[in-house]
């Protein structure tokens, strides 16, 4: 017997021994190289940082928690979220049409150039769409420039006169950082809103106007609540990603702080990992209830 | 007369479910073997032991008297056609058919030639160099049944194989494989849930429910002398007689079956033979099917009688009150309980 | 099924896309300005220089081999580890199967960041020095993750029966792997690696916490996103970044479609 043949032989009288080679490289890897430094980072936020030395006292406390809701550290926490709700929101304003509109009404090789054409911006590099934005968004960029155009300066100057949203120029203010993360995230609401839309047989709605509804109730009774699972998966990239980044606020915005570049600042020049360890579980946290939540309205058969 | 595959208190748990339930067995060479019961009455999970797929977790198995515990599916001299067919989509009809040759080492000149053969066999002969996806469903189960036939399998498996196929597909296809199986002198088994296709093919039928074998005999034992309720309703909807009734009809107080085209029905005054039982009835139902008529029939204790007769006897209505008869030989006496 | 859509959506979907899209056709516009020290619209004169001196630029060709040799270890790596736990979440049911498939997808449903940030606490600890391996660790994490969902979702398609008719006809699990298992998963292999590739060429939020004094080329874009010296030749790097990750996206996307004609059959 060749000793493929034998070894063969061995796994299939052994199915546990084959189940646990294919699956422990990868929990190895996820184990030990992921959750296991995330782990013992979180730990951090259990220490503090001695004010005096700079250095972590490797001592159990809840004080770096706390220091969470300093009014300076609960602005930057409440600003993220205020954000990341706003990007969810105008996604989903945004995605609707066009998914229902390639859920409904693109056939065959338009259906397939819709997918496409979703596809590219959201596996196209990040980076590079960032840097679009800030060619867009600049003083001299192409926004002016087309409201110099349009003699619709006097509107834009009126849009970035608004307190807190507005500043200097589209690309030093709340509404640029804005801007750029619903278009950057804005593909993670489409896909999933158009697939839950696909899933809605023709026929219901079919019945639905033949059982007297008009369109708008249709769409209000029938096709949003099955549509919903979709923008709730969807609504979670959004969420999460807008949370999470560090990089966009830093090259288009004020110099205001959000949740990412907090904790980069500081675990890098401040030094700072319990407080941290402390912020990097806010997010953590805010998406696990989001998850739950999700969950629980069926989101993920959607995903 | 050699013993193909043997079963010996075989039981197959799965957690808390018992899918198999100390199972003994014996299906001979050349046999035609068909394994009838309701969905998870355990008779795949029995083709799937004999296949290797899976292990006994208790009990002895012998194919062809050789103990076939840890043997692997591909060191077993078996082969299975799927419910699904599960034909490789992505090789042609004819690399499909000359799969099992081609990893056992056989030359690739000999293969092919033999998978011709076998392809011709089922009436295939020009599809060898078509995709599964270009076939219908009937040539896809042909090709299914070829690809296991090459291997000159000394046990033949068949799991719902004639399932997928419409109805007129399905019983030129029962004539087929008969045909087949006869020629070839291979053991086939035959899993079904279907009764009609079960008792037109088989040489003997092992009757399922809840993991036990309920009855094993030729396809006319199962009908005619069904040992219990289970065996009577379940194969051919056979009236199951309560003990009460039984006796109440002049037999004795015992479970009976009886079955629907045995019962004769009179409508007028007339006198039932005196060598039959009969019993009062009131219609309460009347299926016209074409050349019968089926009728439920309410008799005064409550039970619901199924009776067909031939239409030509005339027009029913429900409400009318006729009398049942029936020959006393026609009443099967029960032995087993449940 | 109505054909005729309503015209405000049309135009609401055909909105929808310019958005998507203007913002990527003008970095092409852009690469060809005259003006180097603003970003200035419309450009005031059109040049091709600028695509000669990134070609001489050794700082730019080190960064772009860096990324080539990360994002291709980093997706070897990835396929191995990605289709093994695909293999054992799709065929087997065990205990904890639903919390290993959760964990499997976590390192891209959590936040960017905290991947990197946690990366970098533990080499901190276990005072291991940045490296191209060290990039490549974090890379490999949710490159694993892309891998995983592709070869997970043609698994899924495929009939299971396929593999047990395999083993049937006589082939052992190694003869099985090759001739049934392996053409099945081919392209979503492909797939999987190219979406991998692309996404390990461009990613740079884990990379920052992992590279240490190493410029991968989005690391190089992002110093010049933060600090602009160079404009022009940003340019002509965010198309070549563009060109790169857009073939393996298109290929990735043509080849699951054909498997979609291969998977099922056989039902």
């Amino acid at each position: 017997m060749s000793f493929a043949r034998s070894v063969s032989n061995s796994l299939f009288k052994h199915p546990n021994w084959f189940l646990a080679l294919l699956l422990a490289p990868p929990l190895l890897w996820l184990g030990i190289a992921f959750l296991g430094s995330l782990f013992v980072f979180l730990f951090h936020s259990f220490f503090s940082i001695d004010e005096f030395s700079g250095f972590i006292k490797y001592e159990f406390t809840l004080s770096t928690f706390a220091e969470l809701f300093r009014l300076s550290n609960f602005d930057v926490i409440i600003r993220s979220l205020v954000m990341a709700t706003a990007v969810t929101l105008a996604s989903v304003i945004i995605a609707f049409p066009f998914a229902y509109f390639a859920a409904r009404y693109a056939r065959g090789k338009w259906k397939a150039l819709f997918y496409i054409l979703v596809m590219l911006p959201l596996w196209s590099s990040y980076l590079v769409k960032v840097y679009a934005w800030k060619l867009i968004l600049a003083k001299e960029g192409i926004i002016s420039w087309l409201a110099g155009e349009l003699h619709l300066t006097w509107a834009l100057d009126a849009l970035l006169a608004i307190p807190v949203i507005g500043g200097p120029s589209l690309s030093i203010s709340f509404l640029g950082t804005f801007i750029v993360f619903v278009y950057v995230w804005l593909p993670f609401m489409i896909l999933p809103t158009q697939a839950a839309l696909e899933r809605v047989p023709v026929n219901l709605i079919d019945a639905s106007s033949d059982l007297g509804a008009t369109p708008a109730q249709t769409f209000r009774n029938v096709i949003f609540p099955l549509a919903l699972p979709g923008i709730i998966a969807g609504s979670i990239f959004t969420f999460s990603l807008t949370l999470g980044d560090y990089i966009i606020p830093q090259i288009i915005g004020n110099s205001s702080y959000f949740l990412g570049q907090t904790v980069y600042t500081l675990q890098g020049t401040a030094g700072n990992i319990p407080l941290a360890a402390a912020f990097t579980v806010v997010p953590i946290v805010i998406m696990g209830i989001y998850l739950a939540i999700a969950k629980k309205m069926g989101a993920f058969d959607a995903l | 007369m050699t013993t193909a595959v043997s079963f010996q208190n075989i039981c197959r748990y799965f957690g808390p479910v018992r899918a198999v339930d100390d199972v003994t067995l014996d299906i001979a060479e050349g046999e035609f073997f068909a394994m009838l019961g309701p969905s998870g009455s355990g008779k795949t999970t029995c083709l799937r032991l004999i296949a290797g797929f899976e292990q006994p977790t208790s009990g002895h198995m012998e194919i062809f008297g050789v103990t076939s515990e840890g043997v692997p599916p591909y060191q077993r001299n078996v082969n299975t056609v799927f419910q699904d067919y599960a034909l490789f989509p992505h090789m042609t009809v004819l690399d499909n058919v000359a799969y099992g040759l081609m990893v056992k080492g056989v030359d690739k000149a000999t293969r092919q030639r033999k998978a011709q053969e076998t392809l011709t066999l089922v009436a295939l002969g020009s599809f060898g160099s078509r995709r599964p996806s270009q076939l219908s469903g009937g040539q896809r189960q042909r090709v299914a049944l070829a690809r296991a036939l090459v291997n000159e399998p000394k046990v033949l498996l068949l799991d719902e194989p004639l399932g997928a196929l419409d109805l007129k597909l399905r019983e030129q296809m029962q004539v087929e494989l008969k045909a087949l199986q006869r020629n070839l002198g291979i053991t086939f088994v035959f899993v079904t849930h279907d009764q009609g296709e079960a008792l037109s093919m088989a040489d003997r039928v092992a009757i399922f429910n809840e993991g036990k074998i309920v009855q094993v005999g030729s396809p006319e034992d199962i009908y005619e002398r069904p040992k219990t309720k289970f065996v009577a309703d379940f194969v051919g909807s056979s009236n199951v007689l309560s003990p009460a009734f039984s006796k109440s009809a002049g037999g004795p107080e015992s479970w009976a079956s009886l079955r629907p085209e045995k019962i004769s029905i009179m409508q007028g005054k007339e006198k039932a033979p005196t060598w039959h039982q009969s019993a009062n009835a009131t219609i309460t139902a009347a299926h016209y099917q074409g050349s019968v008529t089926r009728l439920n029939a309410r008799i005064s204790s409550g039970e619901t009688i199924n009776v067909t007769v031939p239409s030509s006897q005339g027009k029913f209505a429900e409400g009318e009150k006729i009398i049942l008869h029936w020959p006393k030989e026609a009443v099967h006496i029960m032995a087993g309980e449940a | 099924m109505r054909s005729e859509s309503p015209f405000l959506l049309k135009i609401a979907a055909i909105g929808c896309v310019a958005f998507l899209h203007v913002p990527l056709l003008l970095i092409f516009l852009y690469a060809f300005t005259t003006e180097e020290k603003s970003f200035q619209f419309p450009p005031p004169g059109y040049t091709m220089k600028w695509f000669s001196i990134v070609w001489d630029r050794q700082d730019i060709w080190d960064a772009i081999g860096l990324s080539v040799k990360v994002a291709g270890i980093a997706t070897l790596l990835a396929l191995i580890l990605g289709t093994c736990a695909a293999a054992a979440v799709s065929r087997a049911r065990f205990f904890g199967r639903d919390h290993i498939s959760l964990l499997f997808i976590l390192p891209i449903a959590l936040p960017g960041i905290v991947t990197g940030i946690a990366l970098r606490s533990a080499f901190g600890i276990m005072d291991i020095p940045f490296s191209t391996w060290t990039i490549v660790l974090g890379h490999t994490t949710f490159c694993m993750v892309v891998v995983y969902n592709n070869v997970l979702a043609r698994f899924r398609r495929t009939s299971g029966s396929m593999i047990e008719a395999s083993m049937d006809l006589g082939a052992d699990g190694f003869q099985t792997f090759r001739h049934v298992v392996l053409p099945q998963i081919a392209s979503a292999l492909l797939a999987g690696g190219m979406l991998a590739f692309a996404l390990s060429f461009d990613e740079v939020i884990v990379t920052t916490f992992t590279a240490g004094q190493q410029a991968t080329l989005p690391i190089w874009m992002l110093s010049e996103l933060i600090r602009p010296r160079q404009r022009p030749i940003t340019n002509v790097v965010a198309i070549f970044v563009i060109a790169v990750t857009f073939v393996p996206i298109l290929a990735a996307y043509y080849l699951t479609r054909e498997g979609e004609h291969t998977g099922g059959t056989g039902k």
